[in-house]
């Protein structure tokens, strides 16, 4: 029964992705589709557009790291923090190109995946889920030590104005959504790739049955390191984009919420479904506006108006395990 | 009718038949030996029995009274034992802690004191050992304890998952012949699943021969045991 | 020196109150398999349940006892209504590993969002039933007062009563057979599921108490025992998770990090020690000072 499923899930990974030509063909048309999006929509949409872009990036981190290689991390909105630090100085500090700076995001975080995976990828479960709690709560307090790094206040993070070729009434918010998507886009299919390549199947093989992947031939360790290290670079180019939307960064950008948040949007978009991640990013980008409308339609009071964002999260969460536990998709092909 | 009475029992781990349409009789009183190669489904068999797996084709009764898809602890409390393979006991408590395991929950405390005696004067090593943690016991040892623990709840069907795995032939020995007197002492039904075809026969009243799922052979124990075909297939000779 | 002593003793009150946290995690851990994130909102229902009491009341006391029975009450009915249902359902693909964690989590954000909506997210405050002022000795005030010397005795009875509880008798007996096997328990006539709730009540209970002896010293507010679940489960982590001993060690160990740092150092630099403690305790023994022999893998 268990083998039965299990097969079942690897052949609908392949057919989703089954060409690498194919998959970067449908990732442009869905770029320049979102592109063309981009000049119909307000300005409003087109700011929450790159937040869902945002968080689907983050979202993809989670699930490299969760869904693929069967570590859990509790502590994203950390190596989110790096990642947006890393690239806040890189802007501020040597005055570099903000894609440079996005890109040294990615690196940055990544490299510090790699030395803290390197340390913590081989603790099991709960003593990973543990630390990266511990980081999440440690990281961005540290941040207030190092003047170079803003203390409180933070860093500004600005990407500049469009290039001029663009036009003048290209505004701000389509600047940032067009990068934000174009770095989603490219994410996504960087880890689609990741998945359907040997690491990926290697990465599941670890996940299912670390015993059996080891006697195989498998660096589990090192496996385990490699899939914490990408999944960080992701994560930090997901904090990048964050803080470009908020045109700052400092440590209370990144409370231990952000990294359960990202969780959640994970979980909800199904662990294993990278095509669910832009989804995923929707619904955390609608939950505090539904929340919102909610209040302002049925007159909540202040208290209501606080908690209820939370409340939605936090009840999509147990409603998806228990329900969808392994994606939305499963609703339609529960029964096996 | 007295004892345990199986009828067409299927049972299906996923895709595998692990239990295909098996009936037999365990008659009160009497030890039942169910014998068959590595994969027949005499663990399955039990682990129904025991609560432990739910079934889906078939019934069960012990005492008339149906026993399937029944919640352990409860079959346990009506006096159903199942020491499973592998010598069951808890590694981590003392060997007090583990027989007092199967007393928790008896009114009679009188009594679960009497039997923890019983226990001790039939295992003596038992005894000896008390405080040890169940861990640091031989494998021998550990099975004695386990057949032990299920001997407080005073239980009225025992059923007996492989004791003699992994143990050296003159413990196996011992092993065998307390099933046997216990059989006769304490008015048990014991159903003995074993792979030691040979030893497992010599001491019971019937024997029950299994294989994928099925019962091919059902006869006195001393019959099969002369039976060429069961010889030459289960015993090697 | 004066300094130091107070450190110590301060050190010895926080990491009791972490101890409470963390043995209320391991309690859950040992018997369920899963980290329950929850804590933090069931052991902040129960301070606003007490914090409720005294408002009607005005006895501290009776708000203690009240907060106890009700964390105990809540965790039971958190196990028997949520968690069994959860665990029954998600039984196959990559969320098991972590659904019953997430679902904790989940938890978690409803219960805090509720009490948002009940309360609000100002701060409370719960007074001290005794004086919160530092001792004077030899003319200097010190950081060690005694209402932390309250904390100390509470939660050192809390202990040994659960000692007693877990050692002596034979409800501690099945709850900690339950826990090593439950197959085998349930195989010996143990109910099993029964004891797991009622696992679920202690640790509820330890909870509340959690809560009781943290807020007079802060404030009370959602996410008020947020930190707290935190520093708890990062002493639990350090003492192998399995081991109520572990619990307390791991937690006094931190408490000590903690403190000495806060007072020699930097205040700013809590988080970060804790972090540093924990790696440096998991990177020599990976699975916690005092996990048992055969590793489990959950
Ligand atoms: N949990 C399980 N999941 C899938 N298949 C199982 C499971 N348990 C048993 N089986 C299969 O069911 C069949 C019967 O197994 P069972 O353990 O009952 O045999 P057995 O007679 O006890 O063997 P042994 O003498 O080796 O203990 C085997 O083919 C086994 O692989
Ligand atoms: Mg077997």
């Amino acid at each position: 029964m268990l083998k039965h499923s299990k097969s079942k899930h690897s052949k609908k990974i392949h057919s989703s992705i089954d060409s690498p030509r194919k998959r970067l063909f449908l990732f442009i048309l869905g770029g320049w589709l979102l592109l063309i999006l981009s000049n119909q929509v307000g300005e409003f949409s087109l700011y929450q557009g790159a937040f869902v872009a945002t968080y689907a990036v983050g979202i993809a981190s989670i699930i490299l790291l969760t869904g693929y290689s069967g570590q859990l991390s509790l502590g994203h909105g950390a190596l989110m923090a790096v990642g947006a630090y890393a690239g806040a100085l890189t802007i501020n500090s040597l005055q570099w190109h903000p894609v440079v700076a996005l890109i040294m995001a990615t690196l940055v975080a990544g490299l510090f995946g790699l030395l803290l995976g390197g340390a913590v990828a081989r603790f099991s479960g709960p003593y990973l889920a543990g630390t990266t709690l511990a980081l999440a709560i440690a990281l961005p307090s540290l941040a207030n030590q190092f003047p170079i790094l803003g203390g409180e206040q933070g860093l500004a993070f600005d990407v500049g104005a469009s290039p001029a070729r663009f036009g003048d009434d290209f505004s701000p918010y389509k600047w940032f959504f067009w990068i934000a998507t174009l770095a989603a886009l490219i994410i996504i299919w960087f880890v689609a790739n990741i998945a359907a390549s040997r690491f990926g199947r290697t990465f599941r093989a670890m996940r299912d049955n670390p015993i059996a992947a080891q006697l195989c031939g498998v660096n589990v360790a090192r496996q385990k390191v490699t899939a914490f290290a990408i999944s960080s670079g992701v994560a930090g180019l997901s904090g990048g984009l964050l803080v470009m939307l908020i045109t700052g960064v400092s440590p209370s950008v990144f409370p231990l919420s952000l990294s359960l948040l990202l969780l959640s949007g994970a979980v909800v978009t199904g662990l294993y479904n990278l095509k669910g991640v832009i989804l995923g990013g929707l619904v955390l980008v609608a939950i505090p506006e539904i929340a919102e409308s909610l209040v302002t339609r049925i007159g909540g009071s202040e208290n209501v108006a606080n908690s209820l964002p939370g409340f939605l999260v936090s009840a999509l969460l147990i409603l998806a395990v228990m329900f969808t536990p392994n994606g939305p998709e499963h609703i339609f092909k529960r029964k096996h | 009718m007295n004892g345990l009475i199986v009828n067409n029992l299927t049972i299906d781990h996923g895709a595998i038949r692990a239990i295909n349409n098996l009936s037999f009789i365990a008659p009160r009183g009497k030890l039942t030996a169910i014998i068959g190669s590595n994969g027949a489904g005499k663990t399955t068999l039990l682990r129904s029995l025991s609560g432990l797996k739910d079934v889906k084709n078939g019934s069960a009764s012990w005492n008339g009274k149906s026993i399937l898809n029944t919640r352990p602890e409860n079959l346990a409390r009506s006096g159903i034992m199942h020491v499973s393979d592998g010598k069951s006991v808890i590694t981590e408590l003392s060997v007090k802690d583990n027989l007092a395991l199967a007393g928790l929950w008896r009114k009679d405390k009188k009594d679960v004191a009497a039997a923890t005696v019983e226990v001790i004067e039939l295992f003596p090593i038992l005894g000896e050992r008390i405080k040890q943690n169940a861990g640091s016991l031989s494998g021998g040892e550990r099975q004695m304890l386990a057949i032990g623990r299920a001997l407080i709840a005073r239980p009225k069907l025992l059923l007996l998952d492989e004791p003699s795995l992994g143990l050296a032939p003159l413990v196996v020995e011992q092993i065998f012949q307390t099933i046997k007197s216990l059989t006769t002492k304490m008015d048990l039904t014991v159903v003995l699943v074993e792979q030691n075809a040979m030893g497992a026969l010599k001491i019971a009243d019937i024997g029950v021969v299994l294989n994928l799922g099925t019962v091919v052979a059902v006869d006195h124990a001393q019959t099969l045991l002369n039976d060429p075909a069961v010889r030459a297939a289960y015993l090697g000779i | 020196m004066t300094q130091f002593f107070t450190a110590v003793l301060t050190s010895l009150s926080s990491g009791a109150i972490y101890a409470l946290m963390s043995i209320a995690l391991v309690l859950v851990w040992r018997s369920t398999r899963v980290v329950n994130f929850a804590q933090a909102g069931q052991a902040v229902l129960t301070t606003y349940i007490g914090y409720e009491v005294i408002q009607r009341t005005g006895s501290y006391w009776i708000a203690l006892v009240a907060a106890i029975i009700g964390g105990a009450i809540i965790g039971a009915f958190i196990d028997r209504f949520f968690m069994r249902p959860i665990f029954k359902r998600v039984t196959s693909g990559p969320i098991v590993l972590i659904a019953p964690v997430v679902a904790t989590l989940g938890l978690l954000g409803i219960i805090e969002a509720v009490i948002g909506v009940v309360w609000g997210l100002n701060n409370q405050s719960i007074e001290p039933p005794v004086s919160n002022a530092g001792f004077n000795v030899n003319g200097t005030v010190i950081a060690f007062s005694l209402f932390n010397a309250f904390v100390l005795g509470t939660v050192a009875i809390a202990m040994i009563l659960l000692t007693l509880l877990f050692q002596k008798t034979n409800i501690g007996l099945a709850l900690r057979a339950s826990a090593y096997s439950p197959e085998i328990s349930k195989l010996s006539g143990i109910r099993v599921d029964a004891v797991r709730t009622l696992g679920w009540a202690i640790s509820g209970a330890a909870g509340g108490l959690a809560g009781m002896l943290y807020v007079p010293s802060t404030y009370l507010f959602p996410n008020a025992m947020d930190v707290l679940l935190v520093f708890g489960f990062i002493a639990a982590v350090i003492g192998g998770l399995e081991s109520m001993v572990g619990a307390v060690v791991g937690a006094m160990v931190l408490g000590c990090a903690i403190n000495f740092v806060a007072t020699y150092i930097s205040t700013a630099l809590v988080f970060p020690t804790a972090f540093v403690v924990l790696i440096l305790v998991l990177l020599v023994r990976p699975s916690g000072l005092f996990a048992g022999k055969k590793g489990r893998s959950a």
